[in-house]
This record gives C-alpha cells, structure tokens and sequence, in this order.
C-alpha cells in the first residue's frame, strides 16, 4: 500500500496551519492574532504550489482510499483559492474579536474537510471527512454569539446530525448490497451481482439515496436544502459566503467521484435521480429567491439553485465525457463569483452594522462606484452573462446536459436561468437609485472594509479574466477527466 | 482593421473611465462624438478597400485567434456584403445618437461610457463569426439597453419596463444559445465556428434534431427582432426609454435579430429552413398586417413608431422565408428578396433611428408624446415639420427613398412564392401610409396646440442645430440610397446570391 504522505502536502499544510495557529493563537494577545489570518493564507498558498507541482503526475492512491488524481487536484485548487478568497473577505469581520484565531482554525478545518471529502474513494472514509467538513463549520457558523448566528448554527448541526444519520445509514446498506465499502470493488460487486441475478437493487438504490442526501446537505441541493436560506441571513456576510461555498466543491465532487466510481447506472438509474435533484434545487431555489428583502438570504437561495446546475452535470457523468470538466469549471466559476456577491455584502455597510437588505444598497453606486461595479460584475456572473466564467460554466453545463441525452433539463436550467435573472436584477437595480430612502443615509460611517472591498474586486475581475482567458481554465481541467 | 473598428469605442471608454465625472460633460460627448467619428471612417475605409481584400472563405478582413479551442470556440471576424451595409448602419447611427445627445445632462459621464461599450458589442456582433462571439455580443447588448433604459428613461415606470425588456429578451437570449449547442453538438469535430459549420453543413439532412435547433434558433431571433408573438417588450420598452436609446434599440438592436437569421439560421439549417420557410413568411405576414394595425389604433408617438418597426421587420421575415420557399424555383425572384429584406434593414435603422430622434425633439419639449397634445407645429416649427414629414414619408415607402427600394424588392421576388399571403403583406404598406399621414396631418395641421409647462406657456424651439445634424444625415442616406441604391445594391446582390445558395444546399 503506498503511505506517502508527500503525496499530502496540499492537505498538510491546511492541517498543519490549523494546528499550528490554534498552538500560536492560544498565546498571542488579541491586537497580533492577524498572524493566524496570515498563516492561513499562506497554507493557502503553500497548498496552491504543492497542487501546481505536482498536477500532472500520474493518477494515485495513497493510504488505501484517498485518491489523488486530476479530479482531486482540481479540487485543491479550487478549494484553496476560494479559502484564500474568503480569508480576504472575513479579515474586517473577524479582525480585532475575542474569538478571532478560532475563526481561522475552523476555516482551515473546514476546507481540509472539503478537499479530502472530493477524494475519498471509499464509503468510510467519506463518511469521516463530511463529518471533518461539517464539524468546524457548525462551529463557525455560530462564531459571531449573536442571537441569529446561534440560531443558525442550532439548524446547521440539527440537519446535519440528520444528514449524518442519513448518510451512515446509506453507506450500510451499500455495504450490505455490494460487500464492501471500496469505491472500485463495490462496482464490481454491484455489477457481478446484478449480472447473476442476485442482486438486491432497491437496497442499493435506498442506500445510495440516503449517502447522496447526507452529501446534498454539504451542498445545499435539494432535499437538504432547508439550511441554506437561515444559515446564510443569520451569520455574518462572509461566514455565510464560505459555508454556501467551500463545503459545496467537496460535496459535488465527492458525488460525481460516487456516481462515476462506484455505481454503475445501469444497475441503479442514478442519472435520472440525480437529474431530478438537479431540476428541484434549481427550481425550488429560485421561486424561494424571488421576493426576498435580505440580501444574503437571496444569495442563500440563489446558492440552492445554482448547486442544482451544477449537479445537471453529475446526473450526465456516465454518458458524455464533458461531464466531469463542466462539474469542476461550474464549480471554480461558482465558488470565486459567489464569494465576490457575500464579499460586496460584507464589505458594505449602514450606520447600524452591515447592510443587510435590498435597500441598504440604494445609491451604492454613487457612494462607493468600485463596490457597485464589483456587485454588478459578481451578481451577472451568477446570472451567467458571458463573457464572466459562470458563462462558460453554464455553456459546458448545458452542452454536456444536451449531448447526455438531457435536454429536458438543460430547457429547464435556461428557464430557471431567466427566472433567477429576476432577483438578481432587484438587487442591482437599487444600486443605481439616485434618491435614497430616509432610512439608509448615504454616508459610510468610516468602517473602511478594505479587504472585504478588496475581495469583492479581486473576485470580479477573476470572473472575467477567468471567463476571457476560459482556455487556460478548461485545459486544466478537461486533463481532470 | 474590424478589431480595431469594434474595440475603439471600448477603449474609448476606458480611458474615458479613468477621468473624473466632474470635467464639463461637452467634453465626453464631444469624445464620444470622434470616436463614433473615427470609427465611422474605419468602416467607410473598409468599404472603399473591399475588393481589395479577399479573405479565404469569401469573408474579408477575417481575423482569427484562438481562444477557447478545446470548445471549439474562436475569437473570430470578417465582414461581407451582408454584414458590412450594417455596420456602416451602426456606425452612423452611434454618430448620429453622440451629436444628438450634446443636449443631455444627466450623469453623462455614464452615459457617454455606456453608449460607447454599447457601439463595440452593437459592431461586434454584426462581424462576429463565431457562435458564442455572437451570443456574447448578443447578451451584452441587452445588458446595456437594460441600463441605457433604467437609467436615462422616463421616470420611475422606466425601471420595471427596463426589467421586462431585460428578462423577455434575455430567454430570447438564453434559447438561441440552446440552438447554438445543438448546432456545435452535431457537427464533428464540435465547434462553434460559423465559416467550419458552413463547410461542413452538419445538418444538411434536415430532420427533428435540426428542427429543433432551427426553433430554438428561431424563438431566440424572433424575440430580439421582434415578430408577432413575441413583440410584446418592444411598446413599452421604446416609450419609456431615452429617444437614443430607442434610436438604437430600434436601429441595431433589432437588426442583431433578423441578421442572425440571415447570417445562422439560413445558411446553417439550409434543409429545415426550406421546410419551415412557409411559417416564416406567414408569421413575416402577421407581422407586417399586425403591427400597422395596431400601429394605426395608437395615441401616443413613440409607442406608434414602435409597433411600425414591428410591421416593417416582418417585412424582413416575409423576404428571407420566400428565399427558402424559393430555393428549388427562381434564382432571380429569391436573390431579390433577399437583397431586398437586407436594404430593409439598413433602411429601417437610418429611417426609424430618425423617426425616433425626432419624437425625441418633442419630448424634450413638451414631456409627453400624446397625440392629443400637440396640434399645428407645421407653423411654428418648420424644420422640424419638414424634417418629420421627409421622416414619415420614408418609412411608408414612398418612391425615392430606401424603404421603398427595399419593400418593393422584397414584394417582387417574394411574391411567386406565395401569391396570397404576399397580397396580404402588400396591405399593411397602405395601412402605414394611413397611419403615417393620420400622425402628420395630427400633429401639423390644425389649430396650433402644444403642452404648456405649469403656468405661462412657453415658447416652443423649433429643432436646435446639434438635433439637425443628427437627424438630417440620416435622411439624407436614405433618400441616397432610395434614389442610387446601386452603391449599396453592388455589395448586397452577390452576398443575398451567397446566402441562397447555401439555402439551397
């Protein structure tokens, strides 16, 4: 069995940062703990170059059941970016608070769970690395002690308790119909016996339900989804970007790397049950989105209906060979656009604390031109208006739906994409506003948010660098698959 | 060269950007105005060099870059004879819009960038030969206007009619894109490029699958250009926004709809396009009768100029769907109209884009474009009467002018394809005359009447010098083309030939 744990050098340093800065934070008084934030930001980086070195190697397996193929190193990346995104984005929220190191310690933990959740290729050990992806978030989400983000830390770990459950349930009865928990062996298991007849495939097919609903949880997809929305309004803005985010990269990969690996569709329709979740995240996303006053619990269920594009891909892994790069091109796209919307959320502000509603955002344009223009940037992007990345996420997206015999969902995804224009259109259109209400004066009462603001225009112009330069992007990826 | 043609405006733009929004605001208009200028000559360059420059594939000026390939998508342009007389369009039309707007004072800094982003993608889109190019240019179009309307339109109501226009033309968008993907699935290798799809014609066989990209295609032109159903945006969209604005959404925008059909749907689905050719010509009829119709039963102005850019695109769509009935008949009679639906376009972007920079004029003067508001201007404001008359005249298709070159081409060659409904179509040319004749003899004659402002009335200006020299030009070129169309008639014929042959394919 290969044990090297150089093959783990992106997955160490995140442990490693974590560890070593929960050490150092323990002692460092509360004004020098941005030391913390900056070791985090640098496994970040260690990770990034660790993950480019190594990308071309040839596909292995180390310690029996973690995977580190292209797929897996497409994943660090996007997952390492996308932390380091949101370490830019929380250091105004967290900088200068009592808890201050824990909030980086749990983001670290978090995203390690992540990266690890896309390349198990066993049922156990995917099982420990969601709980390694839930645990430190049920913790961030109710960092901020308020009253909202306690209550939505409380519907964070009950559903994912339920999740959970769900999932060891699943994996058991995968186990009890394929014997095994190994993602290769448990294919040909479940395939040997549904070629001689004794196979149980509603067991399989229950199972695999009950493990792809707990993995729906860490994404936010349908049906469990119910998270989304409360976790999202009730932290603060960048908390809610990460949790809608980096936790989402794994989950997806993780169930394509399932789908792919380890069942074969033509003992279980999976396409058709993936497909169905797809179709009800995005729609019941996007109709929950329409009328709501809180910015961040529209990008709440914004976040719903986009998991529900990219799980179109994974419902078509097994029948086009573009499924794979438009997952993980979906993904990066998603992941660095999402976090600029929650970083322009976090970077605005009110006289009372941050803005939190549409009309917060009325006259932004006209008070902090750079921020507004980021949002616009980040808020099409979402929309999928090209030439930003989520466009040619979505062109792959729907050409891989269309070529794996699912066009009645890529017409349905078209249909949802219009919708969601809807919303998001309600929030930009006040930015524009030149009469602002009473209630929200225009002046920025000196919390200069700079590394929020900085974020919010480093993901806006990554959108659209990423979506021109699309190539560089793609090339990495399609070698993912 | 046509790089250079479509970035100057953005790059413009972007170094417009970096000055500060309190410099007087003639100085970004005047800006603005060079560069639409310089521009314009770039195009007329390229006009006078054509010959000169033969690319391989019939296209000139091709450029071609990589940029996506392992998507098959390229950044790829060239212009011909169907592309080219638009992009003169397009250029004049933005000139004609930035002298125009010398009277605007709101937040023109914006403005003036969002105009000029606006004349790249409108450019872009008319030499794009790629498919996503094309989509890109598309949607960008319609993010623009959205913000050209919520922001410079009239008033509070602007907004939600900004919204509609952005949503309903946006699944416009979003189903041609769905056409776009079938399109690059069926041809092997998968590409979205329009000169390979050409050459290999992947769908030459017809069938359901290309039937379903010819609709998805189709829904998605249809919507942009717009025919009847699915014309419902354009009213509104028009009357609330600013008169640039509509000169531009009327004279581009809806171009990029019946150009597509010309430059995708017709030479890419040659076989279902023959098929389907009868539905596109009655719903081209329905249009035309439709929209002059409806045109002739409104109060306000703007709203009837509107619903007659409805009649007159369904006159396009009567020509190219008699070239596809045509394909196996008469060589001359579908050449003719094609050439002819290609002269309208132009004909109706310099004539509509007029029509709406003059209702514009009335606007800025009695803020409302209510028929029953105004009465006898002929008297008190000659030029603009003068002017406003020359407009209407045009647009009805009057001899002498291009729209009747256009119509008339298009009702020669249209009409051994289908006697009865091209009679039908023939009436809605009487039904504009009526309403255009009804709209003067309303707003001209009689008893002099015009909105007072609150209290005193006010003196009413007639047309200032910057708004005749937007407007005047405009009429000029199309009485021009009306009465030596040749000039423009050499480029059209042999690329309309192009066109049908790849019809018939």
């Amino acid at each position: 069995m290969n044990e090297d744990p150089g093959a783990l050098v992106p997955e160490l340093a995140l442990l490693g940062a974590a560890v070593l800065g929960l050490l150092t934070g323990s002692w460092l008084p509360r004004h020098r703990q941005w030391i913390v934030a900056a070791l985090a930001a640098l496994a970040c980086v260690a990770g990034i170059i660790a993950t480019a070195v190594v990308y071309t190697r040839p596909t292995e397996t180390v310690f029996g059941s973690y995977a580190i193929d292209p797929i897996t190193n497409a994943t660090r990346l996007i997952v390492l970016v996308a932390t380091l995104l949101a370490v830019c984005a929380s250091v105004d929220a967290a900088r200068g608070q009592r808890r201050e190191t824990e909030y980086w310690v749990l983001l670290l933990l978090g995203a390690l769970g992540a990266v690890l959740m896309a390349g198990a290729t066993d049922l156990l050990l995917l099982f420990a690395t969601f709980l390694l992806a839930s645990i430190p978030l049920y913790a961030l989400v109710g960092w901020s002690a308020t009253s909202p983000g306690t209550e939505a830390a409380m519907k964070y770990y009950l559903s994912g308790a339920f999740a959970g459950v769900a999932m060891i349930s699943g994996a058991t009865l995968l186990y009890a119909a394929g014997h095994v928990t190994a993602y290769a062996d448990l294919r040909e298991n479940l395939t040997t016996a549904a070629a001689d007849g004794r196979s149980l495939p509603a067991l399989a097919a229950v199972g695999l339900v009950a493990v792809l609903a707990g993995l729906a949880f860490k994404a936010g997809a349908v049906p469990a989804q119910f998270w989304v929305p409360d976790v999202s309004d009730g932290t603060p803005a960048p908390v809610a970007g990460i949790v809608t985010t980096i936790p989402k990269i794994g989950a997806l990969v993780a169930i394509y790397r399932l789908l792919t690996q380890a069942i074969p569709a033509q003992v279980i329709n999976w396409p058709l049950i993936v497909a169905i979740l797809a179709a009800a995240s995005m729609t019941l996303g996007n109709l929950a989105a329409f009328f709501q006053t809180s910015v961040q619990r529209l990008l709440g269920y914004s976040a719903i209906s986009q998991v529900g594009y990219v799980l179109m891909a994974a419902a078509v892994a097994a029948r086009t060979p573009q499924a794979g790069p438009a997952l993980l091109l979906y993904l990066a796209a998603y992941a660095i656009t999402n976090l600029g919307a929650f970083a322009v959320a976090a970077a605005v502000t009110t006289p009372d604390g941050p803005a939190r509603t549409l009309d917060d955002y009325r006259g932004l344009a006209r008070r902090r031109p750079v921020l507004a223009g980021a949002l616009v940037v980040c808020l099409l992007g979402l929309v999928g208006t090209p030439p930003t990345a989520v466009f040619f996420g979505k062109l792959a997206v729907f050409t891989a739906a269309i070529d794996g015999a699912m066009a009645w969902l890529a017409v349905l995804a078209i249909v949802n994409t219009v919708a969601s224009l809807f919303y998001y259109l309600r929030w930009i259109a006040p930015l524009f506003t030149t009469a602002p209400s009473p209630a929200s004066p225009l002046e920025n009462h000196g919390l200069g948010r700079h590394w929020a603001t900085g974020a919010a225009v480093a993901a806006a112009l990554a959108t659209v660098i990423i979506g021109v330069g699309a190539q560089a992007l793609w090339g990495l990826l399609t070698t993912a698959s | 060269m046509l790089s250079l043609i479509v970035f100057l405006p953005a790059v413009a733009a972007a170094l417009l950007g970096a000055l500060p929004g309190r410099l007087p605001a003639r100085m970004f208009i005047g800006t603005w105005i060079a560069v639409a200028l310089a521009d314009l000559a770039l195009i007329v360059t390229a006009w006078a060099r054509l010959p000169a420059a033969t690319g391989p594939s019939g296209y000139q000026f091709e450029e071609r870059l990589a940029w996506i390939p392992s998507a098959g998508i390229s950044y790829h342009l060239g212009v011909d004879g169907l592309s080219l007389p638009l992009l003169a369009m397009t250029g004049v039309l933005f000139l004609a819009c930035a002298v125009f707007a010398l009277r605007e004072t709101r937040r023109v800094k914006a403005y003036v960038l969002l105009f000029l982003a606006l004349q790249t993608v409108c450019l872009g889109l008319f030499v794009a030969l790629d498919l996503i190019l094309f989509f890109l240019f598309f949607d960008l179009s319609i993010v623009l206007m959205y913000f050209v309307i919520a922001g410079w339109g009239h008033g509070e109501r602007a907004r939600a009619t900004a919204l509609k226009f952005f949503l309903y033309t946006f699944l416009g968008s979003l189903a041609l894109l769905l056409g776009f993907i079938l399109l690059f699935l069926a041809a092997r290798p998968h590409t979205f490029d329009i000169v390979e799809l050409t050459a290999a014609n992947p769908l030459v066989a017809g069938g359901p699958y290309a039937g379903l990209a010819l609709l998805a295609i189709g829904v998605g032109l249809a919507v942009k250009t717009p025919t009847v159903p699915f014309h419902t945006w354009l009213p509104p969209a028009h009357t609330e926004a600013p008169a640039t604005g509509s000169a531009i959404l009327a004279g581009v925008l809806l171009k990029m709809g019946t150009y597509g059909f010309v430059r995708i749907a017709m030479p890419l689905l040659p076989a279902s396009w023959r098929q389907y050719a009868l539905v596109v010509l009655l719903i081209g009829v329905v249009s035309v009768v439709y929209g002059a119709l409806v045109a002739l039963a409104q109060t306000n102005l703007k709203r009837m100029i509107a619903y007659t850019s409805v009649n007159h695109m369904g006159y396009v769509l009567v020509g190219v769907g008699a070239a596809g009935l045509l394909a196996a008949g008469d060589v001359q009679a579908r050449t003719l109209a094609t050439t002819g639906a290609l002269v309208q376009m132009v004909s109706h972007g310099l004539i509509t884009g007029a029509l709406f920079l003059l209702a514009g004029v009335l606007y800025d003067r009695g803020r409302t474009y209510d028929f029953a508001a105004w009465s006898g201007l002929a008297a008190r404001t000659p030029r603009f009467a003068a002017l406003f008359a020359i407009a209407a005249f045009a647009s009805l298709g009057l001899p002498g002018f291009s729209g009747f070159i256009a119509e008339f081409q298009i009702f020669t060659g249209s009409l051994p394809a289908a006697p009865v409904p091209v009679a039908i179509a023939v009436t809605g040319i009487l039904i504009t005359a009526a309403l255009f004749l009804v709209a003067l003899q309303r707003l001209f004659l009689g008893p002099w009447r015009a909105p007072d402002a609150p209290g005193a009335p006010r003196p009413l200006a007639d047309l200032r010098p910057s708004e005749l020299v937007a407007i005047a030009p405009l009429l000029a070129l199309a009485t021009l083309i009306g009465l030596a169309p040749r000039f423009l008639l050499d480029l059209v014929e042999p690329a309309a030939a192009a066109v049908n042959a790849l019809v018939t394919r």
